[in-house]
């Protein structure tokens, strides 16, 4: 092995890519037939209403689907660690989100507020989304606001969409995390350049050991 | 305050505040009409339309042969040019329009011709008790029976917010009823048959849509 290869170190087990992957297959599928359904230039140029509006729901119902699955079969201990991580905005990370400089764990305090919004508005997209379902034959199930929301929400979906992927495809020193979702590991130098709590706990267990 | 509590209320707060604005939030596409500039807009559907169709493409009907069919139990079935229908009595109103999918567009400006003076050349027998309008995105089709047609806001519509209609509402000519969804305000309308009998059931209501759409009321 050439001495140029840097040590690398587990970021995210297959459970945790697992559920990324297929939250981000489910929403762009979703996203794209919502907007030729929401859009009246897209409806226009691609018409066949009906076609379309099954595949938006039938990509709803995979993606849920499989989301479950995903959590039925994998490692769920290690999703609901992850989870109490992220909900924990501790000083540093509330420095950090006020402009400052902080040393970050696993989870940067950007990742932190992208993956809580993330969660709340998947919630909020299948309460919505499965009212204007019903709602259809059933107006009971329509609200006041219940289309608002799903287009707020798809808005602001869409807004972090558009920094997620600036940040994990084209921003220089933040893209090398792309590795860590697709493959798992990361190179522990970029990894103690932004994470250095995480790095620091993870060396502390190793030299526990 | 312990640090998991504040990611946790930040996670509770956005999911309450999604679920109050189901019942709060109004029509957020008519705040975004008012903001947005006009070249965006015509993008974005902030005029609150929205283009629903069943076919692959929207009907492209050329105005200058256009031709609306009225046949059926009537004393003399009568064909009429766009011309024609201009020429008859002209009938204006503001109305709202409600989808059956949950939006509504408000205060469209419609232009068009009263049922009761469309068919006053054709003259329906005493038999006649519906109208099925036949639109020429095949297979669609809806009714109306004769009296909610001569409710004194249903027209057939020619223009809309001043406009000839323009292809994705109907053009050239769409039923308008804005007291029931959408759905029954038929777009493209190539014919309309006169029917003796109350038997003939809609596109919509072929798939579990009520047969009588009224806004507020019906599904």
């Amino acid at each position: 092995m050439p001495p140029t290869d840097p040590p690398l170190i587990r970021r995210f087990g297959p459970t945790e890519r697992a559920l990324h992957w297929v939250h981000a297959a489910g929403f762009l599928a979703m996203l794209a037939t919502g907007l030729v359904l929401y859009l009246p230039v897209l409806s226009e140029l691609v018409a066949r209403r009906n076609l379309v509006k099954n595949l938006h729901l039938l990509a709803a119902v995979a993606w849920v689907l499989a989301l479950a699955v995903v959590l039925l079969v994998g490692d769920r201990a290690r999703v609901r660690a992850d989870w109490r991580e992220i909900e924990s905005i501790d000083a540093d990370d509330r420095r950090w989100l006020r402009g400052g400089r902080a040393p970050q764990g696993r989870f940067n305090a950007g990742q932190k507020v992208n993956t809580i919004l993330t969660v709340s508005f998947a919630l909020l997209f299948v309460v919505s989304g499965s009212m204007l379902w019903l709602g259809e034959r059933d107006h009971r199930f329509i609200l006041d606001g219940t289309g608002t929301v799903h287009e707020l929400l798809t808005l602001g979906s869409v807004g972090l969409l558009v920094g997620h992927l600036y940040l994990a495809v084209i921003h220089p020193t933040t893209r090398h995390a792309l590795r860590g979702m697709t493959l798992g590991d990361v190179r522990e130098d970029w990894a103690h350049a932004h994470h250095p709590k995480w790095v620091e706990q993870e060396r502390t267990l190793r030299d526990g050991l | 305050m312990d640090d998991r509590t504040i990611g946790r209320a930040g996670f509770l707060g956005v999911v309450g505040l999604g679920l109050a604005g189901l019942f709060l939030a109004r029509d957020a596409t008519e705040l975004l009409g008012r903001i947005v500039p006009d070249r965006v807009a015509a993008l974005a559907p902030s005029s609150g339309w929205r283009i629903y169709t069943i076919g692959s493409s929207l009907p492209r009907i050329d105005p200058a042969t256009y031709r609306l069919e009225i046949a059926g139990a009537v004393e003399r079935p009568v064909t009429y040019t766009l011309a024609d229908l201009r020429g008859l009595p002209r009938a204006t109103q503001v109305s709202d329009f409600h989808c059956v999918t949950g939006w509504s567009v408000h205060d469209v400006r419609w232009a068009g011709v009263r049922f009761r003076d469309l068919l006053a050349e054709a003259g329906p027998l005493p038999s006649a008790r519906a109208l099925r309008f036949v639109s020429a995105e095949v297979p669609y089709d809806d009714t109306l029976t004769l009296g909610q047609a001569y409710a004194a806001d249903a027209m057939l519509a020619l223009d809309m917010d001043g406009e000839p209609l323009s292809r994705p509402h109907g053009a050239p000519v769409r039923v308008v009823m804005p007291q029931m969804y959408g759905y029954k305000s038929v777009k493209w309308v190539s014919r309309i048959e006169v029917e003796p009998h109350l038997d003939t059931v809609g596109f919509w209501e072929q798939r579990g849509y009520d047969e009588d759409a009224w806004v507020g009321a019906s599904n």
